[in-house]
């Protein structure tokens, strides 16, 4: 034997193994511990990183998603603290999941991440004041308080027809600092009304009464793009379904679940499971992608807790996207036409977080005059994942330049996707360009080729006139 | 000896700031490949720029004493890419440029970091054609298929990577720039020496450019799948098709359990109580694929399938490719930790491959699944285990043991297309004899006299130590004249 044999095959089996069956105290801590049998469901084999838009961006293999599960591994069997530069690999991820869509053993990167954003929280490394106060602020404040949400939305909405409107029109937002300008950019354009002046909170069905939905409200898509529970309402009684949107609804819990607050998320995940419990609907039928993908998970989030565990995997059992549910129902023909040029793009909550590819491709086959061609790279990330395109400005601008590209060579005019993030962040990549495309969700579209109403606008409250379809449907009035 | 601060920032000043790490985040990121159970930190890890940088990494490695381990796209199977004691990781994958796609000699000249898939797809654009197509194609990278001589699904028809290596500009093991091979498409000069480095897994020298042979792209292929009831049905139809003197351009075979796992993934469709599957594939002139596609199906039904049918286009065949690629992984959902092989033996010998493979699962009662290259005998034996439980994995071991005792008995390989590399390294006497390792022993030290490319993988090195050794051609010179002029 020579002095300098380099290690064994067999030493670093061994090696290996101990690590596995007896691992140091981890850093890792409370009840949100990422678990050890998802952990090593990953046989790193990287047949997800070419699906990685962190990883596309950089090369790096800490920002693949094997490596942040290698990361995860090390730190739960105490191969390494909870460091900086696993907080930025964490934080960069944009938890799309479409390493889940690519990954054959069935990694559950996304509940991983998430365990390990909340340890992040747990652990403080990052902690700061600022960033404390503006967590509890933002995060924990405004989304768990949909009343003191519209409230501020209002004030959004004054500041946006008057202060901004008159600073951007004499050009005074260029003496703004650079990143109050870039948040200026990000933050969509209020409307006058949110859903509850739009619609009651129970319609009957056209017809016979086939079922009971229940519709989620929305906590952000609320304030921002109200039209959408309108439309759902609209699209689903013409199906026969009787439809209601429980007051008393809040956000979700994504947001912060996301963000390393699961906590909070399951506070809120336990009151939206009460109020639809309480609504006794058949179905729990949601426009957001986002929510719909985090709703769907209940049963993992509160698997903990005794109490109510069955009542989150109950209600997430319900969860239909409205492009899912429409389809179940056999979607009626639309006869309106639509003469534009439409691409669709895949809100990742949807392929990835849900699964769901072909039911809003086969509505939006549905509607007349409707020319559809398929966008390049459509379940690439858009960068707006969630608050992603406020937190990590320049990573996000750089997903939507790819996005924007590959929407350009459509050649489209029109842009449908199933999530108000993505459409917040293609309208604002539309808007940076100068580009004169409309967006849209497929809700709106499947709405206005059926002829029905549109949504209350202007200072009286008429219903509003088409945006895309040609004649004037008046099928059903509301 | 250590890396130390010193040499780490020797290294720095080679490669740049920007391309040197060595984080904990960076060092436990590449401690791995696509080995089951392998782990291993490396000191640091290096992104050079160009040939000459590679070359100085090198020598300093000569130098100063540490090892250096090439890394492509960590997808091997056989642990070539897990770094080893006081190891420095050259990342080759960021070499990504394809440099040329010569349409009159019908060359590509790439950077080995250039994913295969990304040349498959960039000379298809041209209507030039680079057959092999490992399950990893959208992955891994040229460099790591040369490395490996890789083969894929197209093995039986279109044959493996050293079939199309015409050159390699390759970094020697003491730092030299070396280049061999060319695009003369005949070249007898002297031994072919891309011959022995192709295969190497990164022990004799760094590849640092590939010159590859392009063909013509096929005009037009037909997929056909079978379904069967037991897997001695379906190795009928291969034998028949054999018989046939067909030469599918693919004749894959999945078991049940590896058809299940495939499904829960790609949800495309495939019965679940099936008990083998044949994916196959024609390519050529349109009449004879469309001949052989019928002769194929025709055969199937002889054999007693269940089901046969051609897929309705390429999309739709291109999905069932994309679906068998991920039988691998696939099988992970059954249990955390899938240790796949992949003896080989002639083809002829493959059903009974097939039967006392599963024999030896049942009798060590390990979970199996079984798919593979049905046309060149490549089998992929995966047992599904879990790391945490050591009583299974002893007998994971065991089995697999034996599984390559009976592969050498039938006239095959321990290993067709992965790599002996670290996992294998222990069955390798067994299939080449004392001499057969003695004699790649020597090789290494004549090429590698201080044993810093990747020891360890393949075989035990036996490093030379008496006295200090030359680095370059020059200093052996002068190392020869001054031992002449002495008294
Ligand atoms: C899902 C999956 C499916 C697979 N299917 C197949 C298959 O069908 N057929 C098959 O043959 N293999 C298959 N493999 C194994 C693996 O993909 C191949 O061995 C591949 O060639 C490795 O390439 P890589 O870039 O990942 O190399 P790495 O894993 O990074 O390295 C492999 C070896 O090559 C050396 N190396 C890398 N680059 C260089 C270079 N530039 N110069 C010198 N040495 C270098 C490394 O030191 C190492 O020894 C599969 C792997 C996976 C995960
Ligand atoms: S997450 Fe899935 S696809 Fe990615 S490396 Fe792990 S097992 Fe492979
Ligand atoms: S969630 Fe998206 S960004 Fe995060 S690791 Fe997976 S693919 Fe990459």
């Amino acid at each position: 034997m020579h002095t300098e044999s380099p290690s064994h095959s067999l030493d670093l089996v061994d090696q290996a193994r101990r690590r596995a069956s007896d691992p140091l105290p981890s850093a890792f801590q409370g009840v949100d511990i990422p678990r050890h049998g998802d952990i090593i469901n990953c046989m790193h084999c990287g047949l997800c990183l070419p699906h990685c838009p962190t990883y596309t961006l950089t090369g790096e293999e800490k920002h693949s998603p094997r490596g942040r599960i290698r990361l995860i591994k090390t730190i739960a069997e105490g191969g390494l603290e909870i460091t900086p530069g696993f907080v930025e690999s964490m934080h960069f991820c944009l938890l799309c999941r479409a390493c889940e869509t690519a990954c054959p053993a069935g990694v559950k990167y996304g509940e991983l991440a998430e365990a390990a954003r909340a340890q992040i929280e747990i652990s403080g490394v990052l902690r700061s004041r600022k960033r404390s106060i503006l967590r509890a602020l933002l995060l924990r404040g405004l989304l768990t308080r949909p009343r003191l949400l519209r409230v501020v939305a209002r004030l959004l909405w004054i500041n946006q027809w008057t202060f901004q409107a008159l600073a951007r029109r004499t050009g005074l937002m260029r003496l703004m600092p650079r990143r109050l300008r870039e948040l200026d950019a990000l933050a969509p354009r209020i409307p006058g009304r949110f859903t509850r002046a739009m619609v009651p909170e129970t319609v009957r069905p056209e017809g016979k009464p086939r079922c009971r939905v229940g519709l989620l409200q929305g906590c952000l898509a609320d304030v921002v793009y109200p039209e959408l529970n309108h439309d759902a309402m609209q699209v689903l009684r013409h199906h026969g379904c009787e439809v209601v949107m429980p007051r008393g609804q809040t956000c979700c819990g994504s947001l912060l679940g996301h963000n390393g607050e699961l906590e909070a998320a399951r506070r809120q995940a336990r009151r939206l499971i009460e109020v639809f419990e309480r609504a006794e609907v058949d179905w729990l039928v949601i426009t957001t992608a986002g929510c719909g993908s985090f709703i769907r998970e209940y049963g993992h989030l509160l698997s903990g807790d005794p109490d109510w565990a069955e009542r989150a995997r109950a209600l997430a059992q319900r969860v239909r996207d409205i492009s899912e549910i429409l389809v179940e129902l056999g979607p009626r023909v639309p006869t309106v036409p639509i003469h534009r040029r439409l691409t669709y793009h895949e809100a990742c909550h949807l392929r990835h977080g849900q699964g769901i590819a072909e039911p809003p491709r086969q509505l939006l086959a549905l509607i007349p005059g409707l020319e559809i061609v398929e966008l390049p790279e459509s379940s690439w990330c858009c960068g707006s994942a969630g608050i992603y395109n406020i937190t990590n400005t320049d990573d996000a601008e750089q997903l939507l330049e790819r996005k924007m590209k590959n929407i350009v060579s459509t050649g489209a005019d029109l842009i449908a996707t199933g999530n108000p993030g993505c459409m917040g962040q293609i309208q604002h990549g539309c808007r940076s360009r100068g580009l004169a495309l409309d967006v849209v969700h497929p809700i709106t579209l499947l709405r206005e080729s059926y002829g029905l109403p549109g949504p209350p606008s202007g200072l009286l409250g008429r219903p509003r006139r088409p945006l895309f379809a040609q004649g004037h449907g008046g099928l059903g009035a509301t | 000896m250590p890396v130390t601060d010193a040499v780490k920032s020797e290294l720095r000043r080679i490669v740049s700031d920007r391309g040197f790490r060595d984080e904990p985040e960076d060092l436990i990121t590449h401690a791995y490949d696509g080995t089951p159970l392998l782990e291993h930190r490396p000191e640091a890890i290096v992104i050079p720029q160009s040939t000459e940088q590679v070359a100085a990494i090198v020598r300093l490695a000569n130098d100063a004493d540490f090892k250096i381990v090439p890394r492509g796209a960590g997808s091997g199977l056989s642990g070539g890419s897990v770094p080893v004691d006081n190891s420095v990781v050259v990342l080759l994958s960021p070499r990504r440029e394809i440099l040329e796609i010569d349409e009159a000699n019908l060359t590509a000249l790439v950077e080995p970091g250039v994913v295969t898939g990304t040349l498959a797809d960039a000379v298809a654009a041209r209507d030039l054609f680079y057959p092999p197509d490992p399950g990893s194609i959208s992955i891994c990278t040229l460099g790591g298929n040369v490395a490996e001589d890789s083969g894929g699904l197209r093995g039986l028809k279109y044959g493996v990577t050293h079939n199309y290596v015409m050159g390699l500009e390759v970094v020697t093991p003491t730092g030299e720039v070396l280049t061999t091979g060319g695009k003369a498409f005949k070249n007898v000069a002297g031994y072919r020496l891309h011959d022995v480095l192709v295969g190497s897994e990164g022990t004799l020298g760094i590849f640092t450019k590939i010159l590859l042979r392009l063909l013509p792209r096929p005009q037009a292929s037909q997929g056909v799948v079978a379904h069967f009831a037991c897997l001695e049905e379906a190795a009928t139809a291969v034998a028949g098709i054999i018989a046939a003197k067909i030469t599918p351009a693919m004749m894959e075979f999945l078991d049940q359990t590896t058809i299940r796992c495939v499904e829960d993934f790609a949800k495309i469709g495939l019965p679940r109580d099936i008990g083998a599957l044949l994916l196959m594939e024609s390519d050529g002139h349109p009449a004879v694929v469309a001949e052989e596609a019928a002769q194929m199906e025709a055969i199937c039904r002889r054999a007693g399938a269940l089901h046969v049918a051609q897929a309705a286009d390429p999309a739709e065949g291109e999905r069932m490719k994309t679906a068998r690629r991920s039988a691998f992984a696939a099988l992970a959902r059954l249990k955390p930790t899938t240790i796949l092989e992949d003896a080989t033996v002639p083809r002829s010998a493959l059903p009974e491959m097939v039967a006392r493979v599963e024999e030896v699962a049942r009798r060590h009662g390990i979970l199996l699944g079984t798919f593979g290259h049905a046309g060149d005998g490549n089998l992929h034996p995966t047992l599904c285990t879990d790391e945490r439980d050591h009583e299974e994995i002893h007998r994971v071991e065991t089995a697999f043991a034996e599984i390559f005792d009976i592969a050498i008995e039938l006239g095959g390989t321990i290993t067709g297309e992965h790599g002996v590399g670290l996992s294998k390294k222990p069955f390798l006497e067994k299939l080449v004899g004392p001499p057969g390792i003695r004699m790649m022993q020597d090789l290494k030290q004549v090429m590698d006299p201080r044993a810093v490319l990747n020891p360890g993988k393949i075989i035990e090195p036996r490093p030379r130590r008496e006295g200090r050794l030359p680095n370059t051609q020059a200093e052996a010179e002068a190392m020869a004249r001054s031992m002449m002029e002495r008294p």
